[in-house]
């Protein structure tokens, strides 16, 4: 029998969800063993059933339950404790969902001065009190699905990799349960490694790496040892694909790009502290750790949900 | 009094929620679109690097984060003082093409299509691409396989497809090799057969049968905003902005002035913002006598441009405007106008593809910090994109301002399914296949709403609230 499947997006960009039609052609095979009973983005499944005419909001059982997106507003707190109650095994899809991704970024600020912002401090906009009239009002943060239900799967990544999907949704097709391996994109990457850097400045993208793309990848030099920040060190393996690649090596996806990793995967266990680890890694090869520009927001860019990132004190006037 | 609740609005990008009030005759006596949540990128992009903006706007949204990355560059090769080499340049066209075909695809044959596909009142649960590739095994293959073809094509060119990295300060961080460009070619082309196909298969067997239903649903009268080149051709990527009127009457500036075109109102009962146009008067979303409205995306690109600088595409809008008119005010045809820019941008692959440029290894030149303003815009699918960033003397940012395409359609949405929602729903009498066609015309505008929230952090939802003659709410459902 089919195994039903349940999909809900939160505070989203959309990009899991292309990610998931990423699969390509064999998503047409997986369909025959899968049962969407509800996902917005595609079907026409509705809450209050297809009339409007009920008043509690239903999501049907199913026996997995996909989330992508953090949660900002109490609705979004609803459809995820909905989804926990309805689905047997829940999957938390995309760094979002895993650690509250880039829109946690605004973790680091009080909501108030985001409405300040928006309504009384932008150049096109007539100023205006903020809108208050039927309106939601949001959470004071963003936080990551687990910091409101328990979750069961975590496939991280901005977006994710759509080979993971297929991996995780095979595994409980099986009955068996799916873990990404606590590699770091270091692990993966082809990229040739003398262990020190080149120079002891940290450089911005503001000029391009050292590659040259009729070699081997392992003849171009690892973009941190040439003195570029890459997060490489600190974040999960499980970006890279052979595919993207057309000559059958797996490469992390942002190192093909000659960019270096800004640890969209997240940290490579729970727990771990990886501003505190990128320091290390920096120093170990001989840069200067204290160099690296707004190193708080792009240490924590993808993570900034379970308490990461918060306001800081106002400094004290001097 | 009874209200009608349709939530969520499926199958568009983001959350929302119509709830429609009928008065004791069961008529429709007003409509509010109101957008529940907004996102915090106006405000979290502070502080940051301005060469890292690329990377991070991208995740307003994965559906096409091109539009944003790309924009976002241009942006910043203005804050630096900078030109592309003309690979970078035309790299950056190339995504933007490739992100195109890709978006277009996934709009028509998986969000908006099923309902033409499948009919607009068929039952909810084939009313779907999965439907479709029930019914039409075939064609759901062919649906699922080119899109797809776009997604491959974006990693060959830059490693990601999705919240891409290499559009930089200063062009494009990977020269394309020729083996990759001999990877692309056949992709390209079976691109462009599909492209022909959708284009055939939809005037013959789709649209023909929903003339009437395009004639009377989400119709109304507005302005238009596109970017054009200086002879009046349509230009995705670069160009000068072309603002016309109702009448087909236009002004046209550069973005960096925009400020001067455009303004944004703030209604107490959305979060999301009214773009308007500014030189027009006061705004008004009044059915009978709109003002200061303008539409952006594909049917208002196609509006205001002259021509299209590929054969196949400039002979389907001849087609179109001998059909329709110029401007056409016909809502639902904004997936006609899609899928003919569909066409053009999988011609304009083809094309750039075989540009003696594309291969060249000089495409991109180092920048220094300095303190600037620069504005970047681009044509996204969904409408005109503008970023406008300041930095300090170190690059980073002091302060930025984005108007995005769903954005400017706002005002428009509202009116689109407050006109559906009247026209359609007449003495209480409707059902699921009626309600479904309100919706429609929101799914016309493909709107983004995680675009459109973009300011304050959160997913969207957009709620359609009745009020009677006095502007009193009715009634209220709230989504959250």
């Amino acid at each position: 029998m089919a195994v039903k499947v349940a999909e809900e997006w939160l505070n989203i960009c959309g990009g899991c969800e292309v990610t998931i039609l990423d699969i390509g052609e064999p998503l047409l095979d997986l369909l025959g063993e899968l049962n969407f009973v509800h996902m917005p983005v595609l079907m026409d499944h509705k809450y209050f059933g297809q009339m409007g005419e009920k008043d509690e909001m239903e999501i049907p059982e199913a026996d997995v339950g996909i989330i992508s997106g953090g949660v900002r507003t109490e609705k979004e707190r609803k459809v995820a404790e909905l989804m926990r109650k309805q689905c047997k095994t829940l999957i938390a899809l995309g760094s979002c969902a895993c650690y509250g991704g880039i829109p946690a970024m605004a973790n680091m600020f009080p909501l108030e001065a985001m409405y300040e912002k928006v309504y009384r401090g932008s150049k096109t906009t007539d100023s205006a009190e903020t809108p208050n009239e039927n309106l939601p009002p949001l959470l004071e943060k963003v936080l990551a699905v687990d910091e409101v239900v328990k979750v069961d799967v975590y496939i991280p990544g901005c977006p994710t990799n759509p080979d993971l999907i297929v991996k995780a949704i095979t595994a409980l097709l099986e009955g068996k349960t799916f873990k990404l391996e606590e590699r770091s994109v270091c692990d993966e990457c082809p990229l040739k490694r003398e262990k020190k850097a080149s120079g002891g400045q940290i450089k911005r993208t503001l000029e391009s790496v050292e590659f040259d793309q009729s070699q081997p990848w392992e003849n171009t030099r690892c973009f941190m040892e040439q003195g570029f920040l890459c997060l490489g060190p600190v974040t999960l393996a499980g970006c890279g694909n052979k595919e993207g690649n057309g000559d059958g090596v797996t490469v992390p996806r942002c190192i093909k790009g000659n960019m270096p990793c800004r640890g969209c995967f997240g940290p490579i266990r729970k727990g771990a502290n990886p501003l505190v680890d990128m320091m290390s890694a920096i120093s170990s090869i001989g840069l200067d750790a204290k160099q690296v520009p707004d190193r708080r927001a792009l240490l924590n860019r993808y993570i900034g949900a379970q308490n990461r990132l918060r306001p800081l004190p106002a400094r004290p006037s001097r | 009094m009874k209200t009608i609740t349709i939530y969520p609005v499926t199958r568009l990008e983001g959350h929302a929620k119509i709830t429609i009030n009928l008065d004791d005759a069961g008529n429709v006596a007003d409509t509010f679109v109101n957008v529940v949540e907004l996102r915090g990128f106006e405000k979290f992009c502070i502080g940051r690097p301005v060469e890292e903006l690329p990377r991070i706007v991208t995740s307003i949204c994965g559906v096409c984060p091109w539009s944003h990355h790309l924009a976002s560059a241009k942006t910043n090769d203005a804050i630096f003082g900078v030109t592309p080499p003309p690979a970078g340049r035309k790299l950056r066209e190339l995504c933007n093409a490739v992100a195109y075909t890709e978006e277009h695809i996934l709009h028509f044959f998986f969000l908006a299509g099923p309902d033409y596909v499948m009919g607009p009142d068929s039952d909810y649960s084939v009313r779907n691409v999965i439907g479709i590739a029930q019914a039409n095994p075939e064609l759901g293959k062919k649906v699922v396989r080119n899109r797809h073809l776009g997604a491959q094509m974006l990693n060959i060119i830059s490693g990601k497809s999705i919240h891409p990295v290499t559009a930089v300060a200063g062009g494009f961080s990977k020269p394309l090799t020729e083996a990759e460009r001999q990877k692309l070619i056949p992709m390209a082309k079976e691109v462009l057969e599909f492209a022909k196909f959708a284009m055939s298969f939809t005037k013959e067997n789709i649209f023909p049968k929903y003339l009437e239903t395009v004639k009377t649903v989400g119709v109304i009268n507005t302005g238009f905003l596109g970017t054009v080149t200086d002879d009046g051709t349509l230009d995705l990527y670069d160009g000068k902005a072309r603002l016309m009127k109702p009448d087909g009457s236009y002004e046209e500036f550069e973005y960096a002035d925009y400020t001067d075109h455009i303004g944004e109102h703030v209604e107490p009962w959305s979060y999301m913002k009214f773009p308007y146009a500014k030189n027009w008067g006061k705004i008004s979303m009044d059915l009978d006598n709109p003002s200061a409205i303008y539409r952006t995306n594909s049917l208002a690109r196609i509006n205001v441009c002259d021509k299209f600088s590929t054969p196949l595409a400039q002979a389907e809008l001849e087609e179109f405007r001998e059909k329709f008119g110029r401007p056409c005010q016909l809502t639902l045809l904004y997936n006609w106008a899609r899928l003919i820019e569909l066409l053009y941008n999988a011609e304009k692959v083809n094309e750039l593809l075989e540009d003696p440029d594309i291969t060249s290894k000089e495409t991109r030149v180092p920048v220094t910090p300095r303190a600037a303003r620069g504005v970047g815009s681009v044509e996204a699918p969904r409408g005109t994109l503008i970023h406008d960033y300041e930095t300090d003397e170190n690059g980073l940012i002091t302060d930025i301002n984005l108007i995005v395409g769903t954005t400017h359609n706002n005002a428009p949405i509202n009116m689109s399914v407050k006109q559906a929602a009247k026209t359609l729903i007449k003495d209480g009498k409707y059902d699921q296949g009626i309600l479904n066609t309100v919706e429609m015309a929101i799914r016309a505008y493909d709107p983004c709403l995680s675009c459109a929230t973009h300011k304050l952090d959160g997913s969207i939802a957009v709620k359609l609230e009745i009020r009677d003659s006095g502007g009193k709410v009715i009634d209220t459902i709230a989504n959250w």
